[in-house]
């Protein structure tokens, strides 16, 4: 008789295992320690949040509780009982189900097909069985949707209640929730708070992973706090305030401020090189609501914000990417140079050499009547390979062959190139080595000191520090602006990921 | 829950207007199906008769069943080009088989039956071989599919010098030549086998498996869905249909041609998804790629009717699938 993970369903839930129990667990990936002995246990009723910045091995541990990883030490019991094999993904299944920021609907499929995929006893498919099944599953935990509708038809909050829905029609009781409010508006993650309550109520356990930690304290009952792949602190979330909380995912032996840069106060007096008024836009990683800044020449404005925040959106929309459904963005000067954040999809061409891709924007500089002069496109690259400290075998070596750091070197030196007035530089060093991103960084920097105006859209704090002045972006809108270096990260976190307080 | 709401989990079928709006896509081509049946009725007297609608079905036969296997296939996500080649080699190596050597063949004389067999087993055997090298090895499905499309084919000339193998014993023909209640047995066949793959993939877990893995695939593997043998056996009943499909167009001129099944699989792919079957995979019926079989097969009588010049037909084909994508975009558009 196969396992029921609802098998004590009508017992209280404080009499009953923990619904996921990780005891020392350890996990390296080659020489990177991504968990070490971390213990974490999610009860039945319980919403437990699960709180780190990236990096600090959340995934990991996703990817060991839902028997995607295997441990290198440590063991896994869920409702009580030892965990699956780890092949055996049926079984894993029926015990925990992950909704993941990416969905995993089936969007040419009914809302009731998606939620028993696979799962009708025989071979053959009773769609009226489906279909009443469906409908009663959500009538029971509240969950107002209509089982006929294409999935392709939904919103993102509803392919979430499909997927809530499917976890539960298959008989898990320990659900993980990875950045469920990510790309939903407010309303919606009000009725996601709803229905988590709900599903609580009846005994489900919840694994919550978030970065707004504001709302780890609306509806979570415990957090656990990873870092550096170790675990930090696990504490009722009345008993940590949010300067703990914030403490304990940043680390107390960090420099509390970012390495200071002399105020630079910019030509403020002239007329600003990028000014956006009112801004309103929806672009893939995320919306924005009335964002107003400028730019001046010789300044670098910094965007912070978690991912899906609408920092990345912003760019967009400077760079004409995205088309703004309100607002004004005037670019003062002649051109915009683009720092894209997905180099591979939009930065380079993997199949020309250096010289030429540091070129493509200046190509009709390099040419006269369309013949494009070897030597001028030589030298030029040249001089901005100098400058980047851009290491290759030679000028037409392939993109593809080179590392990371030097692709992105690349990129910012074609974006350069062109001697824009304006820089857009989005999470720049994103990947590489440590001595690329002090390239990358300088090389920033001196433009700015060049008198270029840069606008920098970052998550990462480390690159905040060649910032004049630095903005906070939580949820589509300008929460804070720094105008003083150095910058407090304590400050920075607090506000990008809506702890006020702090 | 309340009276109300019970009788709302009651309510188990599905309301109409969704089972319309469901199917707006399949049913697309029907406008243009009747104007080009009241159009061929003015165009000859000949066109309404039992003669003709029995000859039309058997011209169409052998090229619905090979929809029908594309059709799996495009609804996994993937293709297959090489169809037309096992439609023309598959018949051609069983024929040569049995047949004698005045008659082009090997001289082996084997029973028919077991050329029959050998026909449907090169089918199935070069559908696994694809199925495996594109899902397990990870080839891309249009560069080998198309060298498969290009050596089968030139086996198929080579074997028999590029020369015809005719005299082929009546039971290896009768599935094209044949005729039940009037019509071609191969007509009965293939819509036979047009309602069993619909009511397949309506209702057996597998077939929505077929849809599902074409809508996504991770989703699907997350699901339990044995996602590359699924697949892999969609290559393989292809690859039998298709052999199949030869061997009734084999039985329906009485010889096998060197270059039988050439260009076909232009016209496969053309009645798939002017019928709704999506390229991207995981959408459409089987209903709609059998309206975009007899589309194509009607519009290919008429002209034929009305004796145009032979050397216009692929013209005029060319010219009605354009206008069939175009009515079916503007009726996505009207969807949305």
């Amino acid at each position: 008789m196969a396992f029921d993970p609802r098998r004590e369903e009508g017992r209280p839930d404080e009499l009953r295992p923990p619904a996921a129990e990780a005891e020392a667990i350890w996990k390296s990936f080659g020489r990177t320690k991504a968990l070490q002995d971390v213990s974490v246990s999610v009860l039945p009723g319980e919403c437990h949040a699960l709180v780190g910045r990236n990096g600090a091995g959340k995934s990991t541990l996703v990817g060991v509780l839902t028997g995607l990883l295997k441990a290198d030490a440590g063991t896994v019991r869920l409702y009580g009982e030892p965990a699956p094999a780890p092949g055996d993904r049926a079984a894993w299944q029926e015990r925990v189900a992950c909704v993941y920021q990416r969905s995993m609907v089936i969007p040419s499929l009914s809302v009731g097909e998606n939620i028993f995929l696979n799962r009708n006893e025989g071979s053959l498919v009773r769609w009226r069985e489906l279909r009443r099944q469906s409908r009663q599953l959500l009538l029971e935990w509240g969950f107002d949707l209509d089982v006929d509708q294409p999935v392709a038809e939904l919103s993102v909050e509803q392919k979430q209640i499909v997927e809530i829905a499917r976890a539960i029609a298959i008989g898990a009781r320990f659900l993980i929730l990875d950045e469920p409010t990510a790309s939903l508006e407010s309303r919606a993650i009000e009725r996601l708070f709803e229905r988590v309550r709900r599903v609580k109520a009846n005994g489900v356990a919840i694994l919550y992973i978030s970065h707004h930690l504001e709302e780890i304290y609306e509806i979570c009952d415990r957090a656990t706090v990873l870092r550096d792949g170790k675990r930090i602190i696990t504490a009722p979330v009345t008993e940590l305030d949010h300067e703990r909380l914030v403490a304990a995912m940043v680390g107390g032996d960090l420099a509390r401020t970012i390495r200071e840069h002399a105020p630079v106060t910019g030509d403020a007096a002239g007329r600003p090189r990028l000014e956006v008024r009112g801004l309103s836009a929806q672009g893939p990683l995320g919306a924005v609501e009335g964002v107003s800044f400028a730019v001046h020449a010789g300044e670098c404005v910094g965007l912070f914000g978690l991912r899906g925040s609408g920092t990345s959106t912003i760019a967009d929309a400077v760079v004409g990417l995205v088309k703004p459904s309100a607002g004004k963005i005037d670019v003062d000067g002649d051109g915009v140079g683009y720092v894209p954040e997905d180099r591979h999809a939009r930065g380079f061409v993997p199949t020309l050499g250096v010289d030429e891709n540091l070129t493509l924007s200046i190509l009709d500089r390099l040419s006269r009547f369309g013949i494009i002069s070897g030597t001028r496109r030589r030298d030029a690259a040249d001089a901005m390979s100098r400058r980047l400290q851009i290491v290759a075998s030679s000028g037409d070596q392939l993109l593809s062959e080179l590392s990371g750091g030097n692709q992105q070197k690349v990129v910012v030196g074609r974006a350069l190139a062109a001697e824009p007035s304006l820089l857009v530089v989005v999470s720049p060093t994103v990947g590489v080595d440590v001595a690329s991103k002090e390239a990358l960084l300088g090389v920033v920097d001196q433009a700015r000191e060049d008198g270029t105006a840069v606008l920098l859209v970052s998550d990462d704090l480390d690159e905040l520090r060649i910032c004049t002045r630095v903005l906070v972006v939580r949820r589509g809108e300008v929460v804070r602006e720094l105008r003083e270096p150095p910058w407090d990260r304590l400050e920075l976190i607090s506000a990008a990921e809506g702890l006020e307080a702090a | 829950m309340t009276d109300a709401a019970l009788e709302h989990v009651e309510m188990v079928r599905r309301p109409v207007r969704r089972v319309l709006l469901g199917s707006v896509r399949e049913l697309a081509l029907v406008p243009a199906i009747v104007v080009l049946f009241v159009f061929g009725i003015f165009t000859s007297p000949a066109f309404f008769t039992t003669a003709n609608f029995s000859n039309t079905a058997q011209f169409s036969a052998a090229l619905g069943m090979v929809v029908v296997a594309e059709s799996l296939i495009l609804l996994t996500g993937s293709f297959d080009l090489s169809l037309q080649s096992i439609y023309g080699l598959a018949p051609m190596i069983g024929a040569w088989l049995i047949v004698g050597k005045d008659a082009q063949g090997l001289g082996t004389k084997w029973n028919p039956a077991f050329g029959i067999l050998v026909v449907v087993g090169i089918g199935a055997a070069v559908g696994l071989f694809n199925g495996f090298m594109i899902v397990k090895l990870r080839f891309n499905a249009f560069i080998f599919t198309l060298a498969m499309l290009i050596l089968l084919a030139g086996l198929q000339q080579g074997i028999v010098s590029g020369r015809t193998i005719y005299d082929m014993p009546p039971s290896f023909i009768y599935l094209g030549g044949a005729y039940w209640a009037g019509f071609p047995v191969s007509a009965w066949v293939t819509a036979a086998v047009f309602l069993a793959a619909a009511l397949f993939l309506r209702y057996h877990r597998t077939g929505r498996a077929i849809y599902a893995i074409g809508g996504n695939l991770e989703a699907a593997r997350a699901a339990g869905i044995k996602v590359d043998r699924v697949r892999i056996g969609v290559f393989t009943v292809a690859g039998a249909l298709a052999a199949v499909a030869g061997l009734m167009i084999a039985g329906q001129v009485v010889a096998v041609t060197a270059n039988q099944g050439n260009n076909l699989i232009f016209t496969v792919f053309a009645a798939a998804v002017i019928g709704g079957i999506a390229l991207e995979g995981g959408r459409g019926r089987m209903v709609g790629a059998f309206t975009g079989v007899v589309l194509l097969g009607l519009v290919n009588n008429v002209l034929v009717l009305r004796n145009t010049s032979t050397f216009w037909i692929d013209a005029a084909n060319g010219a009605i699938i354009l206008i069939a994508l175009g009515l079916a975009r503007v009726v996505a558009l009207v969807r949305t």
